[in-house]
């Protein structure tokens, strides 16, 4: 074992499982200041992201915009290049010693036996080793090699070499030109210091042989969702089609089924994996986008569509797609011997069996905890869950049984990437405040000063990088240097090896020197891959990083026209050509900051809105917190206990107290917003709100901020049925559960309730789930079964919505007799009153009879719907949706973001959501907000669009098409100006404007004209 | 007519299409060198006037890259890209040239095959078509 090294230091973060939550924490860490260690311990980092071609509801990729500064490329890539981030791909924790605040971390670097600096990715290995194994990449749909790449985008960039099924034959170190591989690489251990460690361990899917009696592993056409998902990607062996692998017939029928490992106390599984409803219907509605005419079943329980847009997906599914569900107990699955399908026996609701033949059968697995951090969660004194995941304070979702320890995402239990993404932030927003005093401060590297190279005359040097020979087997470098020695301006040209390398780093700089070069083309690899090394070159030497182009001729041109070596030539020869007529014309950036108003406003002092001030302020930002009634608490105040047992009053009473105590958070009753601008990157609104001193006093105010965080919370929905307001026995759950609280007379006489669900949920008017109801009906008959164990109590539902651990509770009640009984929306349940009770009749599909029940007391489970928000949405320029909530930049990665940098939402404004999950809402847009305003200024994007206003008249077109609000007209001269801090550099305005006075910093018109000039030749 | 070999230039943008046809080179997805790729950062700050000089200069095909529609890393600039070849596209064919040479398409970052498929089958395509008429009139 190597010699261990120590780094590190206490304001530090080490953040282990490098997949979405463990990224969103250490990008969002990283971006307030804080030195990150992002450990994986797979080759490369991702988790399960880079599977997931499209992802739900939306049907698109998506994922790749997950950062705190947007546009993003890849959350992937974005870990890459932080400076702030250090990865430790491949790794291993083997020792926690130490306590919060100071913890040493043991770590295990394993050999890859791949040098990734080397490995230039020409595969030659690839092609010589003899060991084929299943890939684990897609659930093993796949063969790979020995040595492999873990997959196309992989991060580190480079092979790697599975040591279990290597031979040690040695061929792949014979060719490899580089010299990139070691197969006598030794595994090193180093010593880590840092002050808090937050688990993005993930999940596993549940093994599906397991389940033995759907035969898969035994049936060749039977496959996990995790193989199917790979099969659906366009990368996949059947280019994204529905076909079968095993004898590459078209799939026409194909039947999901769902909770394999899921909801099954028989495995050890009875948790709901929250999930598989959705990943599932996107499956089939990929699949049925790829083959129109697949028929798809699916064989479930419940349909569990509960997140946001959810229901509006399912039943897009369902009338658009016509994709089946039957909700059944699957009895039985045969193989048929001639045709490979398979025959699938199933009960249905009603007890009949029926018998249906499909071409392949997809497995919906649930979800574990991995297994394989069992050793490590006991090293760390970790308590979990029965279920093996991590255990946390259901008040403090983010904070495991170990001070110093946070956690966010899956390992929590099964949740979606929305969810995860929130409580990635959320833990990265604990560990910021709790490293906040030990956080030393990160001091950005200094460059030397620039010389004004743009003024000169251009004197281009290119460098044709011919990647350790491997672009010599289809170009001839030596007509491209010929080729190029005659283009304008150029006055060097020379042909390096691999310029990733520091030693023709070097050269290049050199040549630099000697030369007087202003102005530089890297022909080679894709700028994506080189820029990194070659900026970091140029800025150390104080040459504008702007001033180098690329032309990417491996991987769009050598490695892509392998049979076509002369057409090749041209192509590269055209593309050096159009490189350098961009070169001619580009010029120096420097990247513009805008200062940071470093306050926080908070409209609405609800639940959510108290938590993200609270968190905000502790990480030491001054906040406005306004609130529209006269004390804190929104719904918090009519809630009285949680499923999971908490006591949300106590809540209460500690959050307001904080709030209220808590120096740097300013409070404003009875306040409203009435005016609101974007003042150059800052915001200003203006409010109305009570004068403390005076109750007649209405006062006006103007608060300065750089972020706005939208808490303005929901309600519930009153009902227009069930003789709702008619009769004071019909009531909502809230009323409900303040009867038991109050421990009401009234509930003794009760010996038959009647509970309905979805009432003002999933129908017309509100088409969307609610996703609380099912858990508040749960709860609320738990705890009368507690007190009044003889009362009868009915629940009639759609679908029971009891998703992840909540799921028990519901195995809990019917275990204490609550009975469940089912209808559908178009035989909703009737209520009348006969002889002073009520008379519930409903068609039972169990049954298959109407039925009628008699009941003392009807109790309706209402949906939760946003307050009015259409007033603020439109003065403060965000965006709702349909059903009224806010409306986030992305539903998977930027979940709770609005689309103008600076503006987020938490609470019941952007969903309906339990109190935990607010509570981790209000913690990730603290954490989001702290990204932006721990910054003295932020950078501005490099190629940003200006306005030539000589040209412009001031029509205002550009403001209209700017996405981000960059664009204003300035009334004073009547020209347009753009708002440095908030341009992306989309271009957007720079095709709008009819006068080309708009322009984007080296993509101007012209430059782009010259470079169309340059390829057509 | 047999040696033709058609000549496109392609505007991609810089988060999804430019990034698939770098994933098409990792891959080695084998497509034919007729595309001459241009980078931008997205397919909505393409200008009519790049596709129309292209044309006019004697390109045989113009392809426009850009994210899949839900996908545009600037919120909305695919579907200005799909607008502004709409109506470009009425232009072109009301001053009787083919539509079929623009070829608009969505193609992410993880499609290196859809990328290099793209192009196979637009090269197939124009071959059938034969060259740019604008590109004979220049000659004559």
């Amino acid at each position: 074992m190597a010699q261990g090294k120590k780094r590190g230091d206490k304001g530090s973060a080490l953040v282990v499982g490098a997949g979405i939550a463990g990224m969103q924490s250490a990008l969002l860490l990283a971006e307030t200041g804080t030195k990150v260690f992002l450990l994986e311990q797979g080759p490369a980092i991702g988790g399960y992201f880079p599977l997931l071609d499209k992802t739900f509801p939306t049907n698109s990729c998506g994922v790749c915009f997950m950062s705190p500064t947007p546009p993003a490329f890849c959350p992937i890539y974005e870990c890459h290049l932080h400076d702030h981030i250090e990865l430790l791909p491949y790794s291993e924790v083997v020792g926690v010693e130490g306590e919060g605040g100071d913890f040493k971390v043991t770590v295990v670097r394993k050999p890859r036996f791949v040098d990734p600096k080397r490995c230039t990715l020409c595969e030659a290995c690839i092609k010589v080793c003899p060991v084929e194994v299943e890939r684990e990449f897609g659930g093993g749909l796949e063969k790979r090699k020995a040595i492999y790449l873990p997959y196309p985008q992989a991060i580190p960039h480079s092979l790697v070499i599975d040591p279990k099924t290597c031979t040690r034959c040695g061929e792949c170190v014979k060719v490899c030109n580089p010299g990139a591989i070691d197969l006598d690489m030794k595994e090193e251990e180093e010593e880590i210091e840092v002050g808090a460690i937050l688990l993005g361990f993930g999940f596993e899917p549940f093994i599906a042989q397991r389940k033995g009696e759907y035969g898969f592993g035994r049936y060749e056409n039977v496959m996990t969702s995790i193989q199917f998902e790979r099969l659906l990607s366009t990368s996949s062996p059947t280019q994204g089609l529905p076909i079968r692998i095993s004898d590459g017939k078209k799939m026409e029928r194909i039947a999901f089924i769902q909770c394999v490992g899921s909801r099954d106390p028989s495995c050890g599984q009875d948790h709901c994996s929250t999930i598989c409803c959705m990943y599932a219907t996107k499956q089939a509605m990929i699949a049925k986008d790829r083959s129109p005419n697949l028929g798809v079943t699916f064989f479930y329980m419940d349909i569990r569509p509960m997140g946001k847009d959810y229901e509006r997906y399912y039943e897009r599914a369902k009338t658009e797609y016509g994709i089946e569900y039957v909700r059944s107990a699957i009895s039985s699955i045969k193989e048929l011997r001639q045709t490979k399908n398979l025959l699938i026996t199933y009960v249905k609701e009603d007890g009949t069996f029926e018998e249906r033949e499909y071409d392949a059968v997809v497995l919906s697995l649930g979800f574990t905890p991995p297994q394989t951090i069992k050793d490590l969660a006991k090293k760390m004194g970790l308590q979990l869950t029965p279920q093996g995941f991590c255990q946390t304070d259901e008040f403090n979702p983010a904070q495991t049984s170990v001070n110093g320890i946070f956690v966010g995402g899956a390992f929590r239990g099964p949740r979606d990437i929305p969810e995860t993404v929130v409580e990635g932030s959320s833990a990265a927003a604990i560990a910021a405040s709790f490293l906040s005093p030990n956080r030393l401060p990160q001091s950005p590297k200094e460059y030397p000063m620039e010389g004004a190279l743009g003024e000169e005359i251009p004197k281009i040097g290119v460098f044709i990088c011919h990647c350790g020979e491997e672009l010599k087997k289809n170009l001839s470098l030596f007509d491209l240097i010929l080729g190029t020695k005659l283009l304008r301006e150029v006055i060097l040209v020379e042909e390096v090896g691999l310029a990733c390398l520091p030693e023709d780093l070097d050269l290049i700089k050199k040549r630099i020197g000697e030369q007087g070069l202003n102005r530089i083309v890297l022909a080679g690899c894709s700028h994506r891959e080189i820029r990194g090394a070659m900026e970091e070159m140029a800025k150390g030497m104080g040459f504008n990083p702007y001033l180098i182009e690329y032309a990417n001729i491996r991987e769009q041109c050598a490695f892509v026209h392998e049979n076509y070596p002369k057409l090749a030539t041209e192509k590269a020869m055209a593309l050096i050509r159009m490189a350098v007529e961009r070169a001619r014309r580009s010029q120096p950036i420097q990247k513009g900051k805008q200062k940071i108003d470093k306050k926080g406003l908070v409209i609405g002092g609800g639940l959510a809105g108290m938590t993200a001030s609270l968190q905000l302020a502790q990480q030491g930002y001054e906040v406005h917190l306004v609130e529209k009634e006269k004390e804190l608490g929104g719904n918090l105040k009519e809630s009285f206990y949680t499923l999971r047992g908490s006591n949300p009053r106590e809540l209460l009473e500690q959050l307001t107290k904080q709030v209220g105590n808590h120096d740097s958070i300013h409070l404003y009753y009875e306040a409203e917003v009435i005016g609101f601008e974007k003042n150059n990157g800052h915001y200003r609104t203006k409010i109305r709100h009570q004068n403390v001193g005076d109750s007649t006093l209405r006062e006006e105010k103007i608060l300065d901020h750089g972020v706005l965080i939208l808490a303005t919370g929901g309600k519930e929905i009153t009902p227009k049925e069930y003789l709702y307001g008619e009769d004071s026995r019909v009531i909502t759950q809230r009323q409900l559960e303040k009867m038991i609280h109050l421990e009401d007379e009234g509930l003794k006489d009760v010996h038959s309730m009647v509970m309905i669900q979805c009432v003002g949920s999933r129908d017309e008017e509100h088409p969307y789930c609610s996703r609380i109801c099912c858990g508040h009906a749960v709860k609320n008959a738990l705890k009368l079964k507690e007190t009044f164990p003889d009362m009868n109590i009915y629940v009639l539902y759609r679908d029971v919505r009891t998703y992840g651990f909540y799921e028990t509770y519901y195995h809990q009640a019917r275990g204490k007799g609550v009975i469940f009984i089912r209808y559908d929306l178009e035989n909703k349940p009737q209520v009348a009153l006969q002889d002073g009770r009520f008379r519930v009749s409903l068609f039972d599909p169990a049954m298959n009879s109407p039925i009628t029940l008699s009941a003392d007391c009807v109790v309706l489970s209402t949906g939760v719907e946003p307050n009015d928000h259409r007033e603020l949405a439109k003065i403060c320029d965000v965006d709702l949706n349909p059903d009224g909530f806010f409306m986030e930049a992305n539903p998977k990665s930027a979940p709770l973001d609005s689309v103008d940098r600076g503006k987020f939402f938490c609470g019941l404004c952007h969903s309906p959501n339990f109190i935990e999950d607010v509570i981790s809402q209000g913690n990730a847009v603290a954490a989001r907000g702290a990204a932006l305003l721990s910054k003295e200024a932020v950078e501005e994007k490099a190629y940003l669009a200006y306005v030539i206003k000589r040209l412009c008249c001031g029509c205002g077109l550009c403001v209209t098409v700017c996405p981000y609000g960059a664009r204003v007209i300035n009334e004073e001269e009547g020209k347009a100006e753009v708002i440095g801090s908030l341009c992306q550099g989309c271009g957007s305005c720079v095709i709008a404007c009819r006068n080309a006075a708009s322009q984007q910093r080296n993509f101007e018109k012209e430059l782009n004209l010259a470079a169309l000039d340059a390829v057509i030749d | 007519m047999a040696d033709f070999e058609p000549r496109i230039v392609a505007f991609l943008c810089h988060w999804c299409t430019y990034t698939g046809a770098d994933l098409a080179g990792t891959t080695r997805q084998q497509y034919p060198p007729n595309i001459r790729i241009i980078h931008l950062m997205c397919s909505g700050a393409v200008d009519s006037i790049y596709v129309l000089k292209a044309l006019i200069d004697g390109a045989d095909g113009v392809l426009i890259g850009g994210c899949h529609p839900g996908d545009c890393h600037y919120q909305t600039g695919n579907y200005k890209a799909r607008r502004r070849v709409a109506i470009l596209k009425g232009i072109l064919e009301q001053m009787g040239f083919t539509e079929h040479r623009i070829w608009l398409k969505w193609i992410s970052a993880s499609e290196g095959k859809l990328f290099a498929d793209t192009v196979t089958k637009m090269v197939d395509d124009l071959k059938k078509m034969g060259p740019n008429p604008m590109k004979q009139l220049w000659n004559a």
